[in-house]
């Protein structure tokens, strides 16, 4: 059997990448793309619903377009300051830096508030889905309640889809404190999961929901603790793709769920 | 190798720190501006089908505005953008082989 020494005091010769750019660009593109798809055969099942049924509701009236459109300006102002954050750390100034993440947090933050407060109201007026808990006191009356058991297709898509969404900007929101922030952030989420926990009534779902922020916490420590490091411009670029993906996939979201099912008077 | 993947990043952040920033306030007005229209458009009572055309190109636009500036695809190689970019848009497009399905229980009444 042959033997082979391995030197180690010779300077590695590394062939260049295949894509002109560092690994960790690469694999987020690759993860990127395989979310598009998740997200894509999700719209395109949206879609598919829509085209099949011939009484497909139309129940957005003026206020939830309104209150989508302040959303989106958020989602898109917020990819504004992250941009502006990975310039601040190509340029190494720091400062600037977490300014612009933590800046692009609060706009990720507002958007899921008014988010979760459509999502309540709606709740409220009777769209729900089966598994959602039910509403203490009284049965859902009204145009909603209506919607949700004649086609029951729309609250299903409509939850899955934004609900998944909503999901991936809250991830974002961690993903950006932890760069921002490190260590620091992991005290500031287990406030945001109590504020979350304690602060919604028992039969919302995001009273359940909340826990998501408590396992994040729970991860982010591990590898906070396991792995700690000073995140560099990459990484801020790297984040920034992840944060520019769900804007990007709101642009979609918006006018197919939304404006798509608007009722305007 | 970790400090081979730390030279690529700086030789990427050098080309990064030469964009101009105005160009993100242009693009960023130009997504709003976008979605003001889309906005309007909602409230003038188009026919569905026109609609949708409408406002999926705008939709097509802004992405493409925020992959290519935001994203900062257009500054990467020729390689790195048509292999990802054809290969997604290939994807997406093979699933719209479901749609002629959704006409057909249209057609057949199906519930």
């Amino acid at each position: 059997m042959a033997e082979v020494t391995v030197p180690h005091d010779l300077p590695a010769v590394y062939e260049p990448s295949l894509f002109g750019t560092y690994s960790k660009k690469i694999g987020m593109w690759l993860f990127l793309m395989s979310d598009s798809l998740t997200f894509g055969a999700i719209l395109y099942a949206y879609s598919y619903g829509r085209i099949s049924t011939p009484s497909w509701p139309t129940p957005f009236h003026s206020e939830s377009i309104v209150n989508a459109t302040i959303m989106t300006a958020f989602l898109l102002t917020s990819s504004l300051t992250m941009v502006l954050a990975v310039r601040a750390s190509v340029h190494g100034n720091a400062k600037a830096q977490r300014l612009w993440l933590l800046a692009t947090m609060a706009c990720g933050i507002g958007f899921i508030v008014l988010h979760a407060l459509e999502w309540s109201k709606l709740i409220a007026e009777g769209l729900s889905l089966p598994v959602f808990p039910k509403l203490p006191g009284r049965a859902a009356v009204g145009e909603f309640a209506n919607v949700a058991q004649t086609v029951p297709q729309f609250p299903a898509t409509f939850f899955g889809l934004t609900g998944l969404h909503m999901l991936h900007v809250t991830l974002g929101v961690i993903y950006l404190g932890v760069v921002a922030l490190r260590r620091n952030f992991i005290p500031i989420l287990l406030v945001f999961w109590l504020a979350a926990w304690l602060g919604t009534p028992s039969y919302s779902p995001f009273h359940y929901g909340a826990h998501v922020l408590l396992a994040a916490a729970v991860v982010c420590s591990i590898i906070l603790w396991l792995k700690p490091k000073v995140y560099d411009s990459s990484d801020v670029e790297v984040a920034g793709l992840y944060w520019h993906f769900v804007d990007l996939v709101w642009m979609f979201i918006f006018p197919l769920v939304y404006l798509m099912s608007a009722r305007i008077l | 190798m970790e400090a081979f993947q730390e030279a690529i990043a700086e030789r990427v952040a050098e080309q990064q720190r030469h964009h101009g920033m105005a160009q993100f306030f242009w693009v960023w007005g130009a997504l709003l501006g976008m979605t003001a229209i889309e906005v309007y458009l909602t409230y003038q009572h188009l026919q569905p089908v026109r609609m949708l055309t409408i406002l999926m190109g705008l939709s097509l636009v802004k992405a493409a505005l925020i992959i290519g500036y935001f994203m900062h695809m257009k500054y990467e190689i020729s390689r790195m953008k048509w292999l990802t970019m054809c290969a997604l848009v290939a994807c997406l497009a093979l699933m719209m082989i479901f749609f002629p399905d959704a006409l057909r229980i249209l057609s057949l009444g199906v519930k």
